[in-house]
């Protein structure tokens, strides 16, 4: 059997399902959902990379570096956030992310 | 070549090196003890930078192969973003300093995101449309959460971290299906390939990549984040998040469905339009019951976006310029009503409880005043500044044929009215309560009253923004 394009995209849109179910259904931890947001991200760069080898085209690949790039940056910033929160409020959990009630 | 495409992002340049420039002072100098200096000397980059983009540019230019386009529309939401960043800055100064929350940070993360918003509004390409939004929602995430010792500021960052990064994510997933299905992630070449019929694959990368977008303007239903960011986080942020950053997302959001979709505007122009009613009706109806102000400014910014949405629903020249005008008015009737929210406190600590307002004519009557004609402007009163950019955008949708969404729209304005004149009950004919204190710099002051003079004196004529905006959009909308 041929893996080809649609095999990419058929992985790529799993992995993105899963991501946001990861965020919406968790009810445990904050770093399940930096997780999740990684693995979105992630989900993006398979179909960048996947169109980019179907169609030739060395542009997705580009796109793709800028997007690791801006996750690391984006990881970081998030962990920083969660440490000063964590400081706050001596917790981590979902649940309790609920000062505010929005 | 290349020197021409530095000279034409000179100003994104300038900014970039400004920010570092700032960064490096700050540390090795004395630290937060710079920070006012750093944070005025940020208020008047912002004011150059304004004057020299409004008053220099000219023509429409493009650089880097096309990743970076300057033309009218760009420079208009540019210098109404670096207007209302410095006017947002010298209102909170006073605020910021007596909390003893003015780190030399806060005004460096506060260029970076604005250079991150005038890559946006720049954008002609789906890459620099990225890194723009990425630039500008990072240094937002650190901003909201920049009140380290508070729970509520760092459960604010937290939220807006992990909602804004999912709209990314959204965003970058349609993004990569547009890219697939057009061979392009250039704007003009997307708006080619659409005459060769559209593939599915293309409707679905749009309508990830609009949904991406109605989470960064706050539209519903997409909006959850806002009423607890605008209240968590301190509220000179507050006011910032209020101003700068929708125009930003708004410009982004027209230049998109307009350069890289304007081929196809029956398949967006639903979308938005299903967005403008959700928002204008979900911020009018769920800002009744709000008791904290920054709260009921969340939900009022809401219903504000689906009134700016209805005017890019509308898909035509004239429904970009009422959005253009629409933002400019909304940006500052928003600096003038945080300036006077800035001044709310009561034994020197900050109050955002609506209630505290309870007749606040008898202890200060020309603040009062002024907030009057904020929250009448607000409303969408005439003759109010406030009501002629409702009047464009409504005029803008029923000449393009949808009467359902102006009438709705109008409907919408009437509920949301309540609220705000609510507050002016309270001032004018409120009970006797535990009153409030406005202490305001003189800046801040004189920022106040000037905005709600300029909402009086606009209505002369608007001080010619619609001319501008006309000549914005015209270059947008081909």
């Amino acid at each position: 059997m041929m893996v080809g394009l649609e095999h990419y995209l058929t992985v790529a849109a799993a992995l993105f399902v899963i991501g946001i179910f990861g965020i919406f259904l968790n009810r445990k931890n904050v770093i399940v959902i930096l997780m999740s947001i990684e693995l979105i991200l992630l989900a993006v760069n398979i179909n960048f990379v996947a169109f980019s080898s179907y169609l030739g085209d060395l542009v997705g690949q580009v796109f793709t570096l800028f997007i690791l790039t801006v996750a690391a940056a984006e990881a970081a910033i998030g962990l920083a956030i969660l440490v000063v929160f964590f400081r706050n409020r001596g917790t981590i959990d979902v649940e309790d992310v609920n000062v505010m009630k929005g | 070549m290349i020197s021409a495409d530095f000279s034409t992002v000179l100003p994104e340049l300038v900014l970039a090196i400004f920010a570092m420039g700032a960064l490096m002072f700050g540390v090795y100098t004395g630290k937060d003890k710079v920070a006012p200096l750093i944070a005025w000397a940020t208020a008047g980059v912002f004011l150059a930078l304004a004057l020299w983009i409004g008053l220099g540019g000219e023509g429409e230019r493009t650089a880097f192969g096309g990743l970076f386009v300057d033309d009218p529309f760009a420079r208009f939401a540019k210098v109404i973003m670096l207007v209302s960043a410095s006017a947002v800055l010298i209102i909170g100064q006073d605020y910021m300093v007596r909390r003893d929350l003015l780190r030399f940070e806060y005004p460096v993360l506060m260029v970076l995101s604005v250079i991150g918003m005038m890559v946006m509004v720049s954008a002609g390409d789906l890459m620099s449309l990225y890194m723009g939004l990425e630039l500008q929602s990072l240094a937002l995430y650190v901003l909201a959460s920049v009140r380290r010792d508070s729970v509520k500021s760092t459960e604010a960052g937290l939220k807006y971290f992990v909602l804004g990064a999912l709209s990314s994510g959204l965003l970058l997933y349609g993004a990569s299906l547009v890219y697939g299905f057009a061979g392009t992630t250039q704007f003009a070449g997307i708006l080619s390939t659409l005459g060769n019929g559209v593939p599915l694959g293309l409707l679905f990368g749009l309508v990830f990549m609009l949904a991406g977008l109605a989470f960064k303007v706050s539209a519903a239903p997409f909006h959850m984040w806002t009423p607890d960011v605008y209240e968590g986080s301190p509220t000179p942020v507050t006011a910032f998040f209020a101003t700068a950053p929708k125009v930003a997302a708004m410009g982004l959001l027209a230049r998109l469905v307009h350069d890289a979709f304007g081929g196809i505007p029956a398949d967006w122009t639903q979308v938005l339009a299903a967005l403008s009613v959700v928002s204008m009706f979900l911020g009018a109806v769920a800002a009744i019951g709000q008791k904290d102000i920054k709260r009921l400014m969340a939900y009022s910014s809401i219903a504000h976006m689906g009134f700016a949405l209805m005017g890019l629903a509308s898909g035509t020249a004239e429904g970009v310029t009422a959005m253009l005008v629409y933002m400019a008015i909304y940006v500052t009737m928003n600096v003038g009503t945080f300036a006077f929210i800035l001044s709310m406190e009561r034994d020197g600590r900050p109050v955002t409880d609506i209630a505290s307002l309870n007749m606040f004519s008898k202890t200060e009557p020309l603040k009062a005043l002024a907030l009057l004609v904020l929250m009448f402007s607000l409303a969408g009163v005439p003759p109010m500044v406030g009501f002629f950019g409702k009047f464009y955008v409504l005029k803008a949708a029923v000449d393009a044929g949808m009467t359902w969404l102006a009438l709705a729209g109008a409907v919408a304005s009437v509920i949301g009215a309540f609220y705000y004149l609510r507050i002016v009950f309270f001032m004018y004919f409120g009970k006797e309560g535990q009153g409030v204190e406005s202490r305001m710099a003189p800046a801040q002051w004189a920022v106040m009253v000037a905005v709600a003079i300029i909402m009086v004196v606009g209505i002369v004529n608007l001080f010619g923004i619609q001319p501008m905006a006309a000549i914005a959009a015209e270059a947008l909308v081909r």
